[in-house]
């Protein structure tokens, strides 16, 4: 006890003494609640980045990051909120890696963090309405919102040719989020939405949604639900009646579900789902190794997250996020060195001489409307009953 | 010709789907009012016990399909249904024996049969998840049409065209089967008088000689056999899922509600003024109209009453109206 007591104060005293400072990251993700299954990965990826920073032994003049976790419970706005001040108050970190559910990290950056002035970037939520919500310029994600969701099907659409089509979508608000967003851009881009109709899902009888559907007409059904709740009894019953025989498919209808069940029935259907063919999530697996599972939801975007706010620090030269906050989208989006996961230290080494990176990251990063993820979208065309890629947005 | 386009969008969106949807909840109701006739309780195990019974004829299915027997063009789920029928029918009755018997004994109020039989379902639930578990199945096999929309239209050289599914077909033929079958042995045999009678005045019966427990276990096997039929056509029509067959319950007490408790006549009824009705009154009439009227008249909106959201509001609606003006339902079944 004594030897680990003086080993810790040694310690101490040698960081003290050799570090100009030490930075803390908060991590503040539903470690408990819905998504708590993907959280604790989400959070390693973000302190993953942490360690590479402070390791680099490059990060403003040799300081370390410490992260301090806490849980944002992802539905309950109190306990977020709570935990968030906590943070800010009592841990005193620089920034926070967080929150993860679009509700509680609204709830935070209104409460907590315009209050003290302190950036957030979360790596996972995704609600349109985070993009106007009042920020002071310290609020990123680098998730793309629904909204972009929608533009780009929105352009798919209208690449194809097609100006009217009719669109269902689960009755939640992933659903209702993404078809508002999808139905404003598509008829900004000059198109009509015939009928926006809700469905539940679990239900086994869609014929009144699909024949309401039918009779408003439209070149394409846009089904915007689950692939394997009621969107999939939608597709069933649109080709049984010979309402539609094509479909557009947004990220949740993406899924091995969807060829099994309907295989060339859908043929010539178009959709879209996150993804990217930038060598960042390769190198990213790379790096992790066994660490945590690296092919795990939202683990690309939270170590993203966190480096992007140990880049901006090491850009401003400061841990003052009044400072700092202004850089974030200067070191996320070009000009300068494109950097890779695995390569902060080159980063933060170009950043100490004065010159200037293009973050690309795990997750191939691009912060556009005021600091979110422009996201990244794989493109897709049923053929022969398989779902093709055909390109990326 | 226009006014021919407009019959054609009318029946693939409106008759065919509603004819069938009200098939399946007819034979659903029959079960019910049956119980509620004879046994007086509302059974609010029948979704689960639906789900049971066609879950066994599922795994029946499947081994068939497993051997290598099927039924040609039609589905293998038919040739497992008497095995199903009979395992339901074994469980009915070991329920019977267990739970309901010691309150019929006691000569319990029916709410108390209610809740009872709401504990029975509990326990269907986790049984049926235990065997197959939460998801979906689909276990149809065979030809899926008799013919399709693009067959018709092409056959036809009409701009429109309806399809038949053949489990579209299977349902309406089977329960009219079943109800012709039910209604003769209600009306002919002699166990059948004696149910009547037996829902008519339980004294009367019982001084007449009639053995009630025969007519209990009688019951049971009609209601066995009658919520394996409609389980099965609803999952060889839609797909089996356990939480949507416990919902289910809803549209099928409707439907028995609306028609009259007790009344086998008004089970039938029920189902189809449900089923149309939640199908009607969502329908946006827009494509019906456009054929229909002429140039110049036709809707420039979707005609359309109710939002599809309210599909199931509109059972509801119709079942507060007959009970507020005809609380005994359209066909003079026993008061609720």
């Amino acid at each position: 006890m004594k030897k680990l007591l003086m080993a810790s104060t040694a310690v101490i005293g040698l960081t003290g003494a050799a570090h100009a400072e030490d930075v803390t990251l908060g991590v503040i993700l539903g470690f408990t609640g819905p998504i708590e299954s993907l959280t604790p990965a989400m959070a390693d990826a973000a302190e993953f980045a942490m360690t590479e920073v402070s390791e680099s032994g490059l990060f403003l003049d040799g300081s370390t990051v410490t992260p301090v976790r806490a849980d944002s419970t992802c539905v309950d706005a109190a306990a977020a909120t709570a935990a968030a001040e906590r943070l800010i108050t009592s841990d005193g970190v620089n920034g926070i890696v967080g929150a993860d559910c679009s509700g509680v990290t609204g709830a935070i950056l209104s409460n907590v963090a315009v209050p003290n002035g302190a950036v957030m970037i979360s790596p996972s939520a995704t609600s349109p309405a985070l993009t106007t919500a009042e920020d002071d310029g310290l609020f990123f994600r680098t998730a793309p919102s629904d909204a972009r969701q929608g533009k780009i099907m929105a352009d798919i659409l209208m690449e194809d040719g097609i100006s009217s089509v009719a669109l269902t979508y689960t009755n939640n608000d992933y659903g209702q989020g993404l078809a508002d967003a999808f139905q404003s851009a598509f008829e900004a881009a000059g198109g009509t939405v015939t009928l926006s109709a809700a469905h539940e899902d679990g239900k086994a009888d869609y014929s009144a949604e699909v024949g309401a559907l039918a009779s408003a007409g439209g070149d394409r059904l846009v089904v915007a639900g689950y692939v394997d709740q009621g969107g999939a009894g939608i597709v069933r019953a649109a080709l049984d009646t010979g309402a539609f025989d094509t479909f557009h498919f947004p990220d949740g209808m993406i899924g091995d579900q969807l060829t099994a069940n309907f295989g060339d029935e859908i043929e010539g259907s178009t959709g879209q789902a996150p993804g990217t063919d930038s060598e960042g999530a390769a190198m990213f697996a790379d790096a992790v190794g066994d660490a945590f599972d690296a092919s795990s939801t939202y683990t690309s975007e939270s170590y993203d997250a966190a480096a992007l706010i140990l880049l901006a620090m090491q850009a401003a030269g400061s841990t003052d996020p009044a400072a700092y906050k202004e850089m974030v989208e200067t070191v996320a989006n070009a000009p300068g060195e494109q950097i890779f996961p695995g390569e902060l230290a080159k980063g933060l080494e170009i950043l100490a001489g004065g010159g200037d990176i293009d973050y690309v990251g795990a997750s191939a990063v691009e912060l556009v409307d005021g600091g979110e993820s422009a996201g990244n979208y794989r493109q897709i065309v049923i053929e022969g009953g398989e779902m093709a890629t055909v390109g990326f947005r | 010709m226009d006014l021919l386009n407009s019959l054609i969008v009318l029946t693939n969106f409106v008759l065919v789907p509603a004819l069938a949807y009200g098939a399946q909840l007819a034979i659903g109701a029959l079960g019910v009012t049956l119980i509620y006739g004879i046994l007086r309780f509302s059974n609010f195990a029948h979704g689960d016990t639906m789900a049971f019974s066609t879950t066994i004829t599922i795994l029946f299915t499947w081994w068939f399909q497993s051997i290598g027997a099927n039924f040609g063009p039609l589905p293998t789920a038919l040739l497992a249904l008497p095995f199903g029928i009979a395992i339901t029918a074994l469980l009915m009755l070991g329920t019977d024996r267990i739970v309901y018997r010691f309150y019929r004994q006691q000569k319990a109020k029916p709410v108390i049969l209610v809740i009872v039989s709401m504990g029975v379902m509990f326990v269907m639930n986790g049984l049926v998840r235990f065997i197959i578990g939460v998801g979906d199945q689909n276990f149809a096999d065979g030809e899926r049409f008799i013919f399709t929309v693009r067959e018709f239209r092409d056959w036809s050289g009409l701009e429109e065209g309806f399809g038949i599914r053949t489990t579209q077909a299977i349902t309406v033929i089977t329960a009219v089967i079943v109800v012709a079958l039910l209604f003769w042995f209600l009306n002919k045999t002699r166990t059948g008088k004696s149910m009547r009678a037996f829902s008519d005045n339980e004294d009367l019966a019982l001084l007449s000689g009639i053995n009630p427990e025969r007519v209990v276990m009688v019951t049971w096997l009609i209601v066995a056999a009658l919520t394996t039929i409609a389980g099965v056509l609803y999952g060889l029509d839609k797909s089996f899922k356990p939480f949507t067959y416990f919902q289910l319950l809803l549209p099928i007490f409707a439907a028995a509600i609306v028609g009259g408790l007790g009344s086998p006549l008004g089970a039938i009824a029920g189902g189809f003024v449900i089923a149309f009705s939640e199908v009607t009154i969502t329908y946006a009439w827009k494509k019906v109209l456009v054929y229909a009227l002429p140039d110049g008249l036709e809707p420039s909106g979707l005609a359309q009453l109710m939002s599809t959201d309210y599909k199931f509001a509109v059972s509801f609606v119709i079942l507060i109206i007959v009970l507020l003006f005809r609380p005994t339902g359209l066909f003079k079944g026993q008061s609720v």
